[in-house]
């Protein structure tokens, strides 16, 4: 007899997504009376030294900013219907979140809120000491008399499995992979075995899609007049119904905005993939090159094909250090020679670092010509031959330290008074920089771990 | 049919893509509307021509992958993002407005497949 089928929902997709898309999707899971959870992903790759930073400032803190804006408008609704919230929002602090959660829950009047913290991601302390390998082709980061601020190694799906075994309102954890949000539930509801490849390969795949959010529902997908999508301002987030066999259905919420099509499908199922056959994660190698996909309904698209190879023995580890600062400003120029004024301020600017001896690295842009796509010689920007009413100049540079950055963004302001005729508008920012890097540690080195968090615990 | 019939298009006109990052590295699906395109593509963007598109910002390599069952084609490109988000000095650290540049890549078609993207993308 085989299981009934299971729906999984996505209600985030990167840390400052929308907070008001959680409530359609776990209204859709609830009315569809099937066993469902609803996850969100809100980590990227630096986002845990950001995390780290703000954890060492405040020891309560380093999780998701906005994790309570994010569950806030689902948690009652979840916890009385049975659907699980699984986040990676925990990121440096997964504790730290869990006693969020329990606060949220009481100024909500729940009450026997029980979260399942996963954690044993964080190798900060121990990196050092491990057994490294190179990741693919990429340069390794220089650690010899570097900080580590964060090293994160990506678990599988196993503890999420694990956690959703002890019968939690919510699934916490630091870093997993994407698609491990996903995978966990499945293989905890099915019984999916960790060696049934195609298995884990199927769950793999709807995580794949399913982490980005809308991005599979018409977000990051409209192109007026070619690919038209309508409601992008309530644009639904998208669900997963999954069989006990890993085939699905990719659909959202009845009555919301946005599209699910076969094209809003493949391009979800191409985005950051590098070689299709190989797609590498802990719980499998994923091979999506005999993945088909049909429209059976209006928004409804099967998926089916995913094959699965052997998980690899290593896993990767994101280390992240300083990567120093950016400094930034721009200002416009509009109306007659607006382009000649503006290539003038950009002059003035490269002249401006060596008369201050400035030890940064620039760039300067002519926005609204064909800045964006340009490389940092500015090959294309010296043959366009437009003629535009307006150009906003960038000013952009790499520096080691804060001062530095913050002098060349304030050399754009002098430019209202020193630069060119009819300066105008300007904005700039100095930013804090995290370099990345990654290495493969073997797996046996990482132990990942579940505690369950009660009320009584905190 | 003559090859003087052939028109050259950008590829925009008959495909659609979206690219991704990882670090340095670029990738850039590339969606035929209609399933004629998909012999189009396979047969004129190459994963030479891809990297001449990139080489002004630095790239090093194109990788094209073909995937006929899904028709469509995932080119992965080295050493385009100017560091990637984390050092990039581009407004565009993660390259998502790149899918649009390499949408600009021509290509010569017969006017029945120009004509079948058209009518797949409701033109």
């Amino acid at each position: 007899m085989p299981r009934e089928q299971m729906h999984i929902g996505n209600a985030a997709g990167f840390s400052v997504d929308r907070m008001d898309v959680g409530g359609p999707v776990a209204d859709s899971l609830i009315a569809s009376g099937k066993p469902a959870a609803l996850f969100y992903e809100t980590l990227a790759e630096r986002t845990l030294a950001i995390a780290q930073r703000e954890r060492r400032a405040n020891p309560e803190k380093g999780y998701t900013p906005d994790l309570a804006g994010f569950v806030g408008p689902v948690l009652k609704r979840c916890v009385e219907n049975g659907v699980p919230i699984i986040g990676n929002f925990g990121a440096a602090n997964p504790m730290g979140a869990a006693k969020r959660l329990h606060a949220l829950a009481k100024t909500q009047g729940i009450s026997g809120l029980r979260v399942a913290v996963v954690d044993g991601d964080d190798l900060r302390e121990n990196i050092r000491g491990l057994q490294t390998q190179q990741w693919g082709e990429e340069k390794p980061l220089d650690l010899a008399n570097t900080e580590i601020l964060a090293a994160n190694v990506y678990m599988g799906s196993q503890p999420i499995a694990d956690a959703l075994d002890q019968d939690p309102h919510v699934v916490v954890t630091g870093r997993v992979t994407d698609s491990a949000l996903t995978l966990g539930p499945l293989m905890q509801h099915f019984g999916w075995a960790a060696d049934d490849w195609d298995k884990m390969a199927a769950g793999v795949l709807a995580g794949h899609l399913l982490e980005c959010g809308s991005q599979i529902t018409g977000g990051y997908h409209a192109d007026p007049g070619r690919k038209n999508v309508s409601g992008l301002a309530e644009v639904g987030f998208p669900i997963a119904e999954v069989e006990e066999d890993g085939s699905l259905v990719i659909t959202k919420p009845v009555g919301s905005g946005g599209v699910v099509n076969t094209r809003t499908v493949k391009e979800q199922i191409l985005y950051e993939l590098d070689d299709p056959g190989n797609y590498l994660t802990p719980d499998v190698t994923l091979d999506i090159t005999d993945v088909e996909v049909e429209q059976i309904g209006p928004d409804r698209v099967r998926v089916s094909g995913a094959r699965g190879k052997p998980a690899p023995d290593t896993w990767k580890v994101t280390i992240s250090v300083d990567g120093g600062w950016l400094g930034e400003g721009e200002i416009s120029y509009a109306g007659p020679n607006a382009l000649a004024r503006a290539k003038l301020a950009a002059q003035t600017m490269r002249e401006r670092i060596d008369v201050l001896g400035l030890d940064c690295d620039l760039r300067t842009d002519l926005i609204g010509t064909v800045s964006i796509h340009d490389g940092d010689t500015g090959e294309l920007t010296q043959s366009y031959e437009g003629e535009p009413q307006e150009v906003r100049m960038r000013a952009a540079a790499n520096a080691h330290d804060e001062a530095t950055a913050a002098l060349v963004a304030r050399e754009v302001e002098s430019l209202y008074c020193d630069g060119p005729a009819g300066g105008g508008g300007v904005r700039r920012s100095t930013t804090w920089r995290v370099k990345t890097g990654s290495v493969l540690v073997p797996r046996k080195d990482v132990q990942p771990r579940v505690t369950m968090v009660t009320e009584d615990d905190v | 049919m003559t090859s003087s019939e052939y028109i050259e298009v950008p590829l925009y006109e008959i495909a659609h893509g979206r690219t991704g990052d990882k670090g340095d590295r670029l990738n850039v699906s590339i969606i035929p509307y209609d399933d004629s395109g998909y012999t189009v593509i396979a047969d004129q963007a190459t994963e030479e021509r891809m990297l001449s598109m990139f080489r002004h910002r630095g790239a090093t390599e194109a990788r094209r992958y073909d995937l006929p069952k899904l028709k469509a084609f995932n080119f992965v490109i080295e050493n385009v993002l100017q560091g990637g988000v984390n050092n990039s000095l581009n407004l565009d650290g993660h390259g998502k407005t790149l899918s649009f540049h390499a949408l600009t890549m021509t290509v010569r078609v017969s006017p029945e497949v120009l004509d079948a993207a058209k009518e797949a993308r409701g033109a």
